[in-house]
């Protein structure tokens, strides 16, 4: 397989509402990564889009409907959709695309435009669930998490307060992010314990917002990376993705059995067996706070159950050991589903190539790792990224 | 690592222009508003034809593998773990354990509640290890309700019942002493 590098990289503000349509959007995310990689759209070969359900757009096919604005014009164009997996999945897809030799330059473009299902994007969420076994339960999204997280929370005798540092720590991290849609500098771990009862234990400010946004990457093979004489390239080590049964009430919610294994893919490609030694920081997927302990493990950033007391103890923090989410994640810069390709993959690139500005980590870096989940509740995307 | 490059030129706003709530409902962000019709009948299927069937008989029933040896709940016509069709019907009990449970106050469309509705799984004993269905829990309260509780379904009468899930009403608990 060939050598496959990020050279550059583009979102727009995510925030509830956004005046662009879907194409506007993708538009201004690929231009900016094309001018960031100092590319024209004539210089590629292929585009990958992602993006979650059509029902949020209400526009089926909607990967044809804002292809135009990915500059899928007269070009080989894929649209990928693993729910919130999508926005690491996305990426993956353009990598084997370069990987495989098909391709030498290849764009890849998420975008989510939430807000056009009115009044709120949960009364499409409930079109997930299994209509005979769960449906009749008129059951909220937010369910799921709930029951996943008091699952992890029990089985280690994980204190509130010690997930509450999570959504504090990312929404702090997301104030040094332009994108941000709920930075918050002076946010405690008891506004997010006093803040509303959603679902218990699921309180408000444990959750990211639906957000309206689009991000885009460039990706290029090392001849392209040679001959353009790119100065920080930021390499694709290693990629992975799995699905567990959609029995979801068959197995034990406490551990994401499905993205251990597809980190245990990952790490294999990129010849990590000590993650936590090899690995300088990671972007979590972070929907929820308690999100971020979970992949960690998953990850196998640290054994089952050890999150909570690494964040405890500030190792997470941007300027901790292993700093996770020092984008400000999911929970701080908003939740446009695929389009947090952007800070995910995004802020990979970003760190790896010196260019996170405010954001950048104070520590010498070399290798980062992150991962999205979606489907229901049983899918994880890795991709381990070297300087 | 020092910085070369910048990921946006000094001075540059980050593409996006935000609509406020009051512009939405006011109508002065011009907009197009529609409203799908979709109706759907679902076939329900070999495997969950039988379990609901079951269900108006107010019993549960699941699918044995011979291969793996697990009691599969929710049923299923192959296992996919071996994948290989599963081989016979047996019924499980109408009791279990609760796995994970929420108190949610929130109903389908996120709207806010007062009275508070329990959920969670309860895996149902018969079947194998932490097998089992989501459902609601009732005659609990917030403080009462745990994982690891033992707990039974409260059937509705016979004449109630569809051929749903919600056959059952809900799993209450078992009390101390008499599994």
């Amino acid at each position: 397989m060939r050598k496959v590098a990020c050279i550059g990289a583009g979102m727009t503000l995510f925030r509830r509402r956004l005046k662009e349509t879907p194409k506007e959007l993708c538009w201004e995310a690929t231009r900016m990564a094309l001018d960031s990689a100092k590319l024209e759209m004539k210089d590629v070969d292929a585009v990958v889009t992602g993006s979650a359900p059509d029902a949020f757009d209400g526009v089926h096919q909607k990967g044809e409907y804002y292809a135009d604005g990915c500059g899928g014009f007269r070009k080989p164009i894929t649209r990928v959709f693993t729910g919130g997996g999508t926005a690491v999945f996305s990426p993956i897809a353009a990598w084997w695309h370069v990987a495989s030799g098909l391709a030498d330059i290849v764009l890849v473009v998420n975008e989510e435009k939430m807000s056009s299902c009115y009044p709120h994007p949960q009364s499409v969420f409930a079109h997930i669930w299994d209509p005979i076994l769960d449906r009749p339960l008129q059951p909220n999204l937010v369910w799921i998490f709930a029951m996943e997280m008091n699952r992890y929370m029990t089985v280690h005798k994980i204190k509130k307060e010690d997930i509450a540092r999570v959504a504090v720590k990312n929404k702090r991290n997301a104030v040094a992010h332009p994108a941000a849609q709920l930075a918050d500098a002076k946010i405690t771990v008891e506004d997010v314990l006093n803040s509303e009862m959603m679902a218990w234990p699921v309180q408000r400010l444990d959750i990211s917002p639906p957000s309206d946004g689009a991000s885009a990457l460039v990706l290029a093979s090392a001849d392209a990376v040679k001959r353009l004489h790119v100065e920080s390239p930021v390499w694709f080590d290693g990629v992975g993705w799995c699905i567990d049964s959609t029995m979801w009430t068959d197995r034990d919610l406490y551990f994401p059995e499905y993205l251990a294994r597809a980190s245990q893919m990952a790490y294999k490609q990129a010849r990590i067996d000590q993650p936590r030694k090899q690995i300088d920081f990671a972007e979590p997927y972070d929907p929820f706070d308690y999100k971020e302990l979970h992949h960690m493990e998953g990850l196998l950033l640290c054994n089952k159950g050890e999150a909570p007391k690494l964040t405890r103890e500030g190792v997470t923090q941007r300027d901790g050991d292993l700093p996770t989410c020092p984008s400000g994640g999911l929970l701080g810069i908003g939740n446009p589903i695929a389009a947090t390709m952007g800070i995910k993959v995004g802020e990979l690139y970003w760190q790896l190539s010196g260019q996170a500005g405010k954001r950048q980590i104070p520590k010498e870096i070399h290798t980062g790792v992150t991962n999205a989940w979606g489907d229901l509740m049983q899918f994880s995307s890795v991709v381990v990224m070297r300087a | 690592m020092k910085a070369k490059v910048r990921a946006k030129p000094k001075g540059v706003a980050w593409a996006g222009e935000e609509l406020s709530q009051k512009q939405i409902d006011r109508g002065s962000a011009l907009q197009t508003r529609y409203r799908p019709e979709a109706k759907y009948s679902w076939a329900a299927g070999q495997a969950m034809s039988r379990f609901l069937e079951e269900l108006q008989n107010g019993k549960l029933i699941a699918r044995k593998c011979h291969a793996c040896q697990r009691t599969l709940f929710p049923p299923r016509m192959f296992c996919e773990q071996c994948y290989r069709p599963t081989d016979e019907w047996v019924y499980v009990k109408d009791s279990g354990t609760i796995e994970t449970f929420s108190v949610s106050y929130l109903d389908k469309d996120a709207k806010r509640i007062t009275e508070p509705i329990f959920v969670g799984v309860v895996s149902v004993d018969g079947a194998s290890p932490q097998m089992g269905m989501m459902h609601y829990f009732g005659e609990v309260t917030k403080e009462t309700i745990r994982i690891g509780m033992k707990v039974k379904a409260v059937w509705k009468p016979p004449p109630e019942r569809t051929g749903s899930v919600l056959d059952i009403r809900y799993w209450k608990p078992i009390p101390e002493g008499r599994r």
